[in-house]
C-alpha cells in the first residue's frame, strides 16, 4: 500500500477522534435538551483562544488548559441560562435563531477583542517517524485526550445516576419529575459538561491549528453534518459518522484537495440525507 | 395521610376538576373509579405536582404540598405509577429500577431496595439486563410499579395499572397490589376495573365530569345500584 495514502487513513483516523468528541458534547446537548446549540463550534473556538492567552501570559500549557475546559464549562452553563433556558419552549425556529444568534455575537466579540489575525499558539511538538511515515505528536496526542474524553463521557453516563437520567430524558422528558428528578439540574450538568467537551476540543485543536474567530466557520458546519449523518441526539451515530467524514477529508485530500474533500464530504451528505434521512444508524 | 381540599385544576381555559375533596389515611387503600375522561389521571397528576393546582389544598403527612415542583413530591415520600406504566424503553430494567431511585434519600438505600423489588418481582431480576422495551405488558407493570417502589414512598399512587393486559394477568397485577399493602404500603389506586378493584380496596370514590359523585366503603359501593348498573354491567 502507498504509504501517502496510508498517512492519509493514520491522520484521518486522528481527526475522527477529536470531531467525535465534539459530536458527542453536540448530541448530547441535543438529546437531552432538545436544542441544536449550532454556535457549539465556537464555544470551542473561545477554547482555543483561552488555551492561547493564558499560555502567551505565561501559564504552562496543562494549567491553560484546565483552565480553559473549567472556563467553557461555565460558558455552556451561561449559554443554557441566558439564550436556552427563555426559548425551550418556543418553536423550533426561535431557538435555532437564538443560538445563531449567539454564533454571530461570539465572532464578533472575539473579533472586537482579538482582531482577525490568525494566531498559532507557538508550541512545538515532535513529529513521530515510523518507517516511512510521519505522524504529529499533536495530532496523536488530540486523539489520546479525545478518546479519553469520549471514555471518560461513558463511564458517567452508564455508572452515575446523573448519567441515567441523562439517558433517559429524551425517552420520557415528562415524567422525570415523578423519578424524584429536577429537569432543569440535569439540563445546567449537561451543558456543563456539552460545555467542557468543547473546552477540551479547543485544547486540542489549538495544538494543531491557528485560532481565529471564524474558526467555528469550518468546524461548525462539519460537526452539524456529523451529528445529523450519525442520527441527531444518538451518540453511537455520530461517533461512527465522525470516523466516515473525517476519512472521505483525509483521503479526498490526499487524492485531489481539502476543498475537493469538502465538497465531496457534503454531497456524500446531502446524498445520504436522501437515503437515510434519520441518520446512518437510524432504528 | 393524604389529604384534597376542594381542589380544582385543569388545562390553560379547560377545567378538568372541580372542587375535589378526598382523603387517604395511613395504611389505607382507597380506590378511585369512573368513565374515561372523568379526569382522574389529571388528579393524580395533581397530586403529583404535573398539574397545577388552579384552587384548593393538598396535605400530605400534615404539611402543605401546594406549589412543590414533582421531584419536591417524590422526595415527601409519594411515588406515581403512571397510566400507560412510561417505562423508559431503551433503558435496561435494573436502570429503570436505579433511575426511580434517583432522590438522594433512595440512593442510600438502592442495593437493599433493589433485593426488595427483584424479590417481590423474580420475574424483573431474571430480565434484569433485557431492555424494559421488550418486556410482556405484565412485566412492564412490575417493572413500573418496582420503578416507584425504589424511591421507598409512603403513598403509592398507581393510575390504571391493569389497563391494557390480558385478563389471567389483570389478576396478577391486582394480587400485587395486595401484596404491596402486605408491605405496609398506603395505596391510592384509579381503575377502570371497578369490580376486581373493589376487592382490593377499602374505600372508593367515584369521579364523574371532574367531580366527586359518591364515595364510601368498598362493600357499601360493591351494593349501590348506580354502581352495580353503570360500572359492574350487574
Ligand atoms: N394534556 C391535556 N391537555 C388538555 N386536556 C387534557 C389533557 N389531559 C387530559 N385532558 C382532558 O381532561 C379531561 C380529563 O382527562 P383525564 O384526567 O385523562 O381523565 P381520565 O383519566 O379519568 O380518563 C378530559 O376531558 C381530557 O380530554
Ligand atoms: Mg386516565
Amino acid at each position: 500500500m502507498d504509504i501517502y495514502l496510508l498517512e492519509a487513513v493514520i491522520n484521518g483516523l486522528l481527526l475522527g477522534g477529536v470531531l467525535a468528541l465534539l459530536a458527542l458534547g453536540l448530541n448530547l446537548i441535543f438529546g437531552v435538551i432538545d436544542v441544536v446549540w449550532i454556535a457549539y463550534a465556537d464555544l470551542v473556538m473561545c477554547g482555543m483562544y483561552a488555551v492561547y492567552w493564558l499560555h502567551v501570559a505565561g501559564w504552562p500549557l496543562w494549567a491553560a488548559s484546565l483552565a480553559a475546559i473549567a472556563g467553557v464549562a461555565v460558558l455552556g452553563v451561561l449559554v443554557h441560562v441566558l439564550i436556552i433556558a427563555p426559548v425551550l419552549r418556543a418553536p423550533p425556529i426561535n431557538q435555532l435563531l437564538a443560538t445563531g444568534g449567539l454564533l454571530f455575537f461570539l465572532q464578533s466579540f472575539t473579533t472586537l477583542l482579538f482582531g482577525t489575525d490568525f494566531r498559532n499558539i507557538g508550541v512545538r511538538l515532535p513529529i513521530i517517524e515510523m518507517g516511512d511515515i510521519f505522524i504529529s505528536f499533536a495530532r496523536l496526542l488530540a486523539f489520546g485526550f479525545a478518546l479519553v474524553g469520549a471514555v471518560a463521557l461513558y463511564v458517567f453516563l452508564k455508572r452515575t445516576y446523573l448519567g441515567v437520567a441523562i439517558r433517559a430524558i429524551s425517552q420520557d422528558r415528562e415524567i422525570m419529575g415523578l423519578m424524584g428528578v429536577d429537569q432543569r439540574r440535569i439540563y445546567l450538568v449537561t451543558s456543563l459538561i456539552g460545555g467542557a467537551l468543547a473546552g477540551l476540543g479547543g485544547c486540542l485543536l489549538v495544538l494543531q491549528y491557528d485560532v481565529h474567530p471564524f474558526l467555528g466557520n469550518t468546524f461548525g458546519p462539519l460537526i452539524f453534518m456529523i451529528c445529523v449523518l450519525g442520527g441527531l441526539g444518538n451518540m453511537i451515530g455520530g461517533f461512527v459518522a465522525s470516523f466516515i467524514i473525517s476519512q472521505i477529508i483525509s483521503i479526498g485530500g490526499y487524492y485531489y484537495s481539502t476543498e475537493w474533500a469538502y465538497v465531496l464530504a457534503f454531497t456524500l451528505f446531502i446524498v445520504l440525507m436522501f437515503i437515510r434521512p434519520r441518520g446512518i444508524l437510524a432504528r | 395521610m393524604l389529604s384534597l381540599a376542594a381542589v380544582s385544576a385543569g388545562y390553560g381555559s379547560f377545567r378538568a376538576l372541580f372542587d375535589v375533596s378526598l382523603d387517604v389515611e395511613a395504611g389505607e387503600a382507597v380506590g378511585v373509579i369512573g368513565p374515561n375522561g372523568a379526569g382522574k389521571t389529571t388528579m393524580m397528576r395533581v397530586i403529583s405536582g404535573l398539574v397545577p393546582m388552579d384552587a384548593g389544598a393538598m396535605t400530605f403527612d400534615g404539611r402543605s404540598l401546594d406549589g412543590l415542583s414533582a421531584h419536591r413530591i417524590v422526595e415527601r415520600g409519594i411515588a406515581h405509577v403512571p397510566e400507560n406504566r412510561r417505562l423508559f424503553p431503551r433503558l435496561t430494567v435494573e436502570d429503570n429500577l436505579r433511575i426511580g431511585a434517583f432522590i438522594p434519600q433512595a440512593r442510600a438505600k438502592i442495593a437493599e431496595r433493589m433485593a426488595w423489588v427483584y424479590d417481590l418481582f423474580p420475574r424483573l431480576k431474571e430480565r434484569r439486563e433485557q431492555l424494559a422495551g421488550t418486556l410482556s405488558g405484565g412485566e412492564q407493570q412490575m417493572c413500573a410499579i418496582g420503578r416507584a417502589l425504589m424511591s421507598g414512598p409512603k403513598l403509592l399512587l398507581m393510575d390504571e395499572p391493569s389497563a391494557g393486559l390480558a385478563p389471567l394477568v389483570v389478576q396478577q397485577v391486582f394480587d400485587l397490589v395486595r401484596r404491596i399493602r402486605a408491605e405496609g404500603l398506603t395505596v391510592l389506586i384509579v381503575e377502570q376495573n371497578v369490580q376486581q378493584v373493589l376487592e382490593v380496596v377499602d374505600r372508593a370514590y367515584l369521579l364523574e365530569v371532574g367531580r366527586i359523585h359518591l364515595a364510601g366503603s368498598s362493600a357499601e359501593l360493591k351494593n349501590n345500584d348506580l354502581i352495580r348498573r353503570s360500572y359492574m354491567g350487574l
